[in-house]
């Protein structure tokens, strides 16, 4: 079955081939890249992706755009259709809808290593889908910004706000608070503001103390093109709403919902009657799928996260599986782009579709032009670090771990009872347990632990986390092709979970 | 706490959440579609029983667990809404012995 959206090119999980060159996991700028380039050199290829439709979150909804959304959201939106037309017209398939949940190892039947085998998910069906090389492009999440009080209904992520202004053309309207740090949560205020929202406050977290750090990069960043972007997006925000700064402590009140924000500046506590209140301070790799495949992660001291470790080509260390894109460290959309040609450059030596020297040949221009629009994020990872404050919960009584709900004074208070690790902090715990299975709480596990350590985040590590990376219903799970025993011992044990949580 | 551009209400569809009719713009996701209709909370927890509601709105934080046609622990903010869809609020933990058999 095919949908209007991905014209022929959008597939089912039932219609999917049983093996393919190359699957791309994630269809944002460096997957649509990464697929276009591949499947252009010949390699049967399939893009998987969770939302309906193309883009990514960066390009959300982008083939759905029209004139007024290309006004409210500008110009570096619109970029990503000719991105999205390209992909739907390259011969690359499609699957829209569709979530990957594994890759594991295929073996032939001598038990040779002949690639991975990627678990894929969508319409109530599972399948597994075997593959030479991956290439996952799953880019980035919202950092957790864990104050008192951000699990009230009604306090969001910025880029929730942007997502829903993108897909359903929402607006918030009441008391809007924004708060945080870093170019995306000026980007946003300047949206909503163009799009007709009225933001009560913009409270920016940045500390004074991060001029002094980034002032080193500055002269490079002032010859980069988001100089002119920046400047524009600052004008917009500071003359429509209250800016208020140097903010160094926030929380948001209820009771059972947001109420009230509340905030530190200068020493005087501040608040603000609000109904809605979007946090961000920037965003991390989204780095649950390359965790649970193994791949070999080092700690990034400048972008405070966790990133693969990959090669020129953005190969990890477990062959046959590249990352392009935010993924593999933050660096844009641009960047993500031009990304995915390489790394789809890279995929299609490895299949020998192309020589080594050619692969070298097409991949000069693209690494210019990488090096071109990367230009100046020195100065913006520097000047938009967030601060300790915001990262490591200075109220004892936050919220860390919002699925399970254990608060940072219960994580410290495991660290000195022996949990000197997240994996250890899950057994103590049950925090990175639930249904998020750490998105929201590993950054912020990893960095109380080593404060309270006194150690490195790098020496801390992260959450070992477990394929399915993402929920399956237990009849998706018991379809899929398997030996009998293996079959009948996962559904006993599933069963004897179930029993035993129902009594 | 949302309104619609109004160059973006497209064709209307109508489902239900916890019993009360709600319309929504066709292709609106189930959690885009009931910020809209300015609900805030989609579930309780299993730990304390506390409210929740969309957080993230891309998939990563499972903040908006509703019951979808009686099938629990949708990601409402990956469903789209159909017409005559009965959305429910997500109370505690998810049982499997209150899911239809298919």
């Amino acid at each position: 079955m095919t949908t209007t959206m991905g014209g022929e090119a959008a597939h089912t999980v039932k219609d999917l081939a049983d093996a393919y060159d190359v699957i791309v996991i994630g269809a944002g700028p460096a997957g649509l890249s990464a697929a276009t380039a591949v499947s252009t050199l010949g390699a049967r290829t399939l893009l998987i992706d969770e939302n309906q439709t193309p883009g990514g979150q960066i390009y959300r909804s982008i083939l759905l755009a029209q004139t007024a959304d290309r006004q409210r959201l500008g110009e570096d939106y619109w970029q990503g259709r000719e991105i999205a037309e390209t992909f739907l017209h390259s011969g690359a398939q499609y699957a829209p809808a569709t979530t990957a949940w594994s890759i594991g190892p295929a073996n032939d039947e001598g038990g040779g290593f002949i690639g991975h085998e990627v678990g894929v998910s969508g319409s109530g069906t599972a399948r597994l889908i075997r593959t030479r090389q991956v290439v996952l492009a799953t880019g980035a999440l919202e950092r957790p910004f864990p104050i008192p009080g951000w699990t009230l209904p009604g306090v969001m992520t910025a880029g929730a706000a942007q997502i829903v202004l993108k897909t359903s053309g929402l607006i918030p309207e009441g008391r809007v608070v924004i708060a945080g740090s870093g170019p995306l949560l000026y980007l946003l205020a300047a949206q909503l503001i163009e799009a007709g929202a009225t933001v009560a406050a913009v409270l920016d977290t940045m500390p004074r103390s991060n001029w002094l750090k980034a002032l080193r990069h500055l002269p490079v960043f002032l010859t980069s093109a988001y100089v002119a972007k920046g400047l524009r997006l600052l004008r917009t925000m500071q003359r429509r709403t209250k800016v208020v700064r140097w903010v160094s402590a926030m929380s948001a009140e209820g009771p059972g919902e947001m109420k009230e924000v509340v905030w530190t500046a200068g020493g005087q506590e501040h608040r603000l009657p609000a109904d809605l209140l979007l946090l961000h301070q920037g965003v991390v790799p989204n780095v649950n799928f390359s965790n649970a495949a193994g791949c070999r992660h080092v700690w990034d001291e400048t972008q405070l996260a966790f990133r693969p470790q990959v090669d020129e080509w953005y190969e990890t260390s477990v062959p046959g599986i590249a990352i392009a894109g935010d993924g593999a460290g933050i660096r844009g959309a641009e960047a993500a782009a031009l990304q995915g040609k390489l790394a789809g450059l890279g995929c299609a030596a490895r299949l020998a579709l192309i020589g080594g020297e050619d692969r070298d040949r097409r991949a000069s221009s693209l690494k210019v032009q990488l090096t071109k629009v990367t230009r100046g994020r020195e100065f913006l990872d520097a000047l938009y670090r967030p601060s300790k404050a915001f990262r490591v919960p200075q109220n004892p009584e936050t919220i860390v771990c919002r699925c399970e709900e254990i608060s940072a004074t219960q994580i410290r208070a495991s660290v000195s009872a022996g949990a000197i690790g997240p994996n250890q902090m899950k057994v103590f715990l049950r925090s990175g347990m639930g249904p998020c299975q750490g998105r929201l709480c590993g950054p912020t596990v990893t960095e109380l632990i080593a404060d309270e350590r006194g150690v490195s985040p790098d020496k801390v590590g992260y959450y070992r986390l477990r394929f399915p990376i993402k929920p399956l219903r237990l009849r998706e799970l018991a379809s899929l092709p398997q030996s009998d025993a293996a079959k009948v011992a996962v559904l006993a044990d599933l069963a004897d979970t179930h029993h035993s949580k129902v009594n | 706490m949302f309104r619609r551009a109004p160059d973006r209400i497209r064709d209307q569809v109508t489902f239900t959440f916890d019993g009360m009719p709600i319309s929504a713009s066709a292709g609106d996701s189930v959690a885009a579609a009931l910020l809209a209709a300015g609900i805030r909370a989609c579930r309780t927890t299993p730990v304390s029983g506390a409210p929740r509601g969309p957080y993230c709105m891309m998939g990563v934080c499972f903040e908006c667990l509703v019951r979808i046609d009686g099938v629990g622990n949708r990601q409402g903010c990956l469903v789209p809404v159909q017409e005559g869809m009965t959305v429910e609020t997500q109370k505690g933990s998810h049982f499997l012995s209150a899911e239809p058999a298919q």
